[in-house]
């Protein structure tokens, strides 16, 4: 099951360069939490500050606290085991292109020394179900590699991938910006049918797909956190006049 | 700014303002031709409805066109929203606006006769209201559509006041009944008016204020007290 994340005070640095201010937030366990906001707000900093992918820019530094369910990200916790209970798909599907479509979604489980034959099948067929995607490829599991599907079956299979190691969280970094509208719609009802089980944080620059699938939305501008709501609220009735212009593209 | 999304919002704008104006000439000219007995008026008041209804077709088409292909949302949507239900609601402004025009037609036929009912005050109320729903409608004003709320009980009043005595007119003098009816209609339509008046100002409110105010005044009134925004949209 998911479980929910607790953002205090977080501020976020690239060298001297603040690029988050004082975010404050609750995510919602088992429900889907949308970030939009333009082109270098900090909202894809902020999601990568959840499981600490910010850490691979040099000189980048966070202060603050952040908790993913009962656990302190930034307190002790190494950055594997963070990333086994925190899931996340890119916005480009980098599926390993090399490897078969089935050694791709049992690759963590594998990386984390899970034997046991039967049991790998049984997590890869589940996670390959979970992303919508075993219909299309169980008959070609061991035979294709993980780059000669197609775009959005790449993207699932990055979802599968993500899935096998049984997170509690999964952060979506615009996951559908490389995808064709049927596979979007695709990816969108897994994001509705995962929130089951999983905590679901999804950035994404089409302002129609987060209120397709999630219940809040945050608004950043310039690092700060503007507001955050209901979806509905932030879509049809927005409390600050920035998100408004946001919303309506006025923006610019 | 996406510039030719605003040309379509104004544009949308524009042509329910033109259709306010044909509905609103359409109740004033029913009300004159009651006054004077003007069976010209009548004619005219019956041939525009086919301007009102294909100005409320064109609105649709152009509304669906926005929603289907811009996707508007926060204030843009509320305002598309309050722009196809005030259409409607005009539409059906004219078709009263031709019911009366039918009676007036209908009592030019019968004997000229003294009715206890002031037609001409009650759709001076009515034509009012219109025309402020439709003003604070231009001006994007909340202010200007809460008080065209407040005038609603006053036509309601009328209403009430025209049935009783047109009523104890037909019981005391049964051969004037036909006309008496007709009248009672006439004041009938021109409520009816009033309440269309009543929910395009409710559309307005929810498009400048984002909160539904029908059915539940109270609530708007308090969360004017709460402070909610009150300011006109930008355009």
């Amino acid at each position: 099951m998911g479980v929910g994340i607790t953002v205090e005070h977080l501020n976020a640095f690239y060298g001297k360069t603040q690029a988050l201010f004082e975010i404050n937030l609750n995510v919602v366990a088992n429900h889907a939490t949308a970030l939009i906001g333009p082109s270098g707000c900090g909202k894809s900093t902020f999601i990568r500050c959840l499981n600490r992918m910010h850490e691979t820019i040099p000189e980048a530094r966070v202060e603050g606290s952040v908790r993913i369910g009962d656990f302190s990200v930034y307190n002790g916790t190494s950055a594997t085991q963070l990333r086994r209970r925190v899931g996340m798909v890119f916005q480009k599907p980098n599926p390993f292109p090399t490897m078969s479509i089935y050694d791709n979604v049992a690759s963590g489980l594998k990386l984390n020394g899970f034997r046991g034959r039967k049991q790998l099948d049984e997590i890869v067929q589940k996670s390959l179900q979970n992303a919508a995607l075993w219909d299309e490829v169980k008959d070609i599991l061991h035979k294709k590699s993980g780059a000669s599907i197609s775009g959005g079956q790449q993207q699932r299979l990055c979802i599968a991938r993500a899935l096998a190691v049984q997170p509690e969280v999964l952060l979506m970094d615009e996951p559908c910006s490389a995808l064709d509208p049927i596979s979007t719609g695709k990816i969108e009802e897994l994001i509705f049918q995962l929130k089951e089980q999983y905590t679901i944080v999804i950035v994404t620059h089409n302002m129609q797909q987060a209120a397709r699938v999630a219940e809040f939305t945050g608004f950043f501008l310039l690092g700060k956190m503007i507001e955050f709501d209901k979806t509905e609220k932030v879509f049809t009735n927005p409390t600050d006049k920035r998100t408004e212009d946001y919303v309506t593209g006025r923006f610019g | 700014m996406r510039t030719r999304f605003q040309q379509q919002m104004e544009e949308l704008r524009e042509k329910l303002l033109r259709m306010g104006g044909l509905a609103e000439q359409a109740v004033d000219r029913a009300c004159q031709a009651y006054s004077d007995r003007d069976l010209a008026r009548c004619q005219m008041v019956l041939e525009n409805e086919s301007l009102i209804n294909a100005a409320e077709r064109e609105i649709d088409e152009l509304a669906f066109d926005v929603l289907a292909t811009q996707q508007p949302a926060a204030i843009d949507l509320r305002f598309i929203l309050a722009v196809t239900k005030i259409n409607s609601d005009l539409e059906r402004v004219g078709d009263q606006a031709v019911n009366i025009a039918e009676r007036v037609m209908d009592l030019i036929e019968l004997p000229a006769v003294e009715l206890p009912v002031d037609i001409p005050r009650m759709s001076t109320a009515v034509s009012a209201m219109v025309r402020r729903a439709l003003e604070s409608f231009v001006e994007g004003k909340a202010e200007l559509a809460q008080a065209v709320l407040e005038m609603d009980h006053v036509v309601d009043r009328m209403r009430d006041e025209a049935f009783i005595s047109l009523v104890r007119k037909m019981n005391e003098s049964p051969q004037v009944t036909q006309q008496a009816l007709d009248a009672l209609l006439v004041a009938r339509n021109l409520e009816r008016v009033a309440d269309h008046a009543t929910n395009i100002s409710e559309d307005v409110i929810f498009w400048v204020r984002g909160f539904d105010v029908r059915h539940h005044a109270q609530e708007l009134a308090a969360a004017e007290e709460r402070g909610q925004r009150s300011a006109p949209p930008q355009r």
